[in-house]
């Protein structure tokens, strides 16, 4: 079921060190004990190439969110090993996590001063993050006053603030409006390619998955195993409406909702 | 990315559009228009009361009376609720340092947590009265001894408003300060202080209220001499007997409680709560 592969990312990258940034090799995690124990991830192994854009889907109870928060450090895995080759990870979630009193600039400020930087560079660095995500005219208000797409681009340009190689990604456009969802997705394809990051993003939208990811990865639900990969070759900027991201993402689909079905079934 | 910058700004503009404010007196009247109206109907009650004569009128007397006594004396009670004032003010200084220091304490360890935090609660539903007797024994009729009571009294309040600060932190952000490499001191000053902020305001809120009651019934127990003091006055007033004063002084004692929880606690937890998003805006004014 698993399958070891990994694909050269669309832009060049430096030659040195292996090419995978984030490695699970047969990776599982259980919640609970013995009798009522949850196999949320069963033997997952996945390679994440240097600069590429994965993406992860699947039903509810699939352990996205889990294998994340391992690659995030924020959880050990029960087994297997989990290996990630960057200078650290910063981790995006469905809720922007902005801290409340803070500003617009607070929060990115807050990023920066928490990693070293000398006063008299932050300022400028807030300001290059803030125009990155087009939010430099809305530095002084706070989170409460902005709408929830101007709050994940505070809580990506935050990310971005920690200067991390790999940034993952929780569902961070789940609670959008599909208009702000599909800017963001311009948005994020755009600094994606300009930066070379390696993105894993967690997504249950398949349109959303294939929109964005070099890599679409299918997982199963209870216990959390990968189905199937499918590459993504079209190519950039794409548009969620066009007709070849609509077609994988009905293969997929097609796919994802044989899996649900076989939850439903009593004889399973 | 002309489009996309052009087309996100656009966007921007749209969700942000605010109705505009009202004017600032507009919005000073409409908040002072209700509680005039509750002090308003408030004494039309006690005026009815006097009127049907349920107690002669030299024990109750009517709301005019007692204002006259009040307004003749402006200058005696202006004096006594500057000495009662102080007392709470320093009191209540002492119990906010004492019941952060422990409520951060608290905070930073789970044994002391499940150790010393139902006792917090505990203290704070004993009645202040009852520490009066002990704190009379240790200070003497002194105003140690008052001062202790208030601290005992309000210090929980400010201990727990604490603790349910840092505990009602949403995990999202604990994850996200984690995240960002927020570790010890830098994550208590930078995150776990200002997430429990407006809790913290709220134990404060009630700290005040239970100091400013410990100090009146420590007033009325133990008296010092030379001394004028609200409690004081109260129990003065009853024994002389001068009625109207002890109603004025009651009216007194009513009036700070209002006003210091209003324009002190009440002012700085909107503010906060503003701040924080925790309230609509437009509501907080």
């Amino acid at each position: 079921m698993t399958q070891m592969q990994t694909h050269p990312p669309d832009q060049a990258i430096e030659e040195d060190g292996p090419p995978q940034a984030v490695s699970l090799d047969a990776v599982s995690k259980v919640f609970g004990h013995a009798g009522d124990a949850t196999h949320a991830l069963d033997r997952v192994t996945l390679d994440v190439a240097r600069g590429e854009f994965v993406c992860l889907i699947g039903a509810s109870g699939c352990g996205k969110s889990t294998l994340l928060n391992l690659v995030a450090g924020l959880d050990q895995p029960t087994s297997g090993t989990v290996m990630v080759r960057a200078n650290r990870t910063s981790l995006m979630f469905q809720e922007s996590a902005l801290f409340p009193w803070l500003t617009v600039r607070g929060n990115v400020e807050l990023a920066l001063r928490l990693d070293g930087v000398p006063k008299s560079q932050r300022r400028g660095r807030v300001h290059e993050l803030l125009e990155l995500v087009h939010l430099e005219d809305f530095a002084d208000k706070r989170p409460h006053e902005l709408s929830g797409g101007m709050r994940q681009r505070t809580a990506l340009a935050r990310a971005l603030a920690q200067e991390s190689d790999v940034l993952l990604m929780d569902e961070p456009f789940g609670a959008l409006d599909a208009m702000t969802r599909d800017l963001l997705h311009d948005e994020l394809e755009a600094l994606w390619t300009r930066t070379g990051l390696t993105v894993l993003f967690v997504t249950h939208n398949v349109r959303e998955a294939v929109r964005l990811g070099n890599r679409v990865v299918l997982l199963t639900s209870r216990p959390g195993r990968i189905a199937e990969e499918y590459p993504v070759d079209s190519g950039r900027p794409r548009r969620i409406d066009s007709s070849q991201v609509a077609e994988l993402a009905a293969t997929i689909t097609d796919r994802l909702r044989e899996e649900v079905r076989r939850h439903g079934d009593p004889r399973s | 990315m002309a489009t996309l910058e052009a087309e996100l700004a656009g966007l921007d503009a749209l969700e942000l559009a605010v109705p505009p404010r009202r004017s600032r007196a507009s919005r000073i009247w409409s908040a002072t228009w209700p509680k005039l109206g509750a002090a308003a109907i408030a004494l039309l009650f006690w005026q009815i009361v006097v009127w049907s004569g349920w107690k002669p009128e030299f024990l109750l007397p009517a709301p005019a009376t007692v204002f006259k006594a009040l307004f003749t004396n402006l200058g005696d009670y202006v004096s006594a609720s500057a000495t009662t004032l102080q007392r709470a003010v320093i009191g209540f200084a002492i119990a906010v340092v004492i019941g952060t220091f422990i409520g951060a304490v608290v905070t930073r360890s789970r044994v002391l947590r499940s150790a010393v935090g139902s006792m917090v609660t505990g203290l704070m539903t004993m009645p202040s009265i009852a520490w009066f007797p002990m704190a009379i024994v240790l200070f003497g009729l002194k105003e140690s001894a008052i001062l202790f009571v208030i601290v005992i009294g309000a210090a929980p309040s400010v201990a727990n408003g604490f603790i349910a600060g840092v505990d009602n932190t949403p995990p999202v952000l604990i994850r996200a300060a984690h995240m960002l490499g927020a570790k010890g001191w830098t994550n208590f000053r930078h995150v776990v202080l200002p997430a429990a902020l407006p809790t913290y305001i709220g134990g404060l809120k009630q700290g005040w209220a239970f100091a400013w009651r410990s100090l009146l019934a420590g007033e009325l127990l133990v008296q010092i001499a030379g001394k004028s003091s609200l409690g004081r006055d109260l129990d003065t007033a009853r024994q002389l007997p001068d009625f109207p004063a002890m109603y004025a002084t009651m009216v007194v004692i009513f009036v700070i409680g209002v006003l210091v929880d209003s324009l002190v606690f009440g002012k700085a937890e909107r503010a906060i709560r503003k701040r924080y998003g925790l309230i609509d805006a437009a509501a907080a004014d």
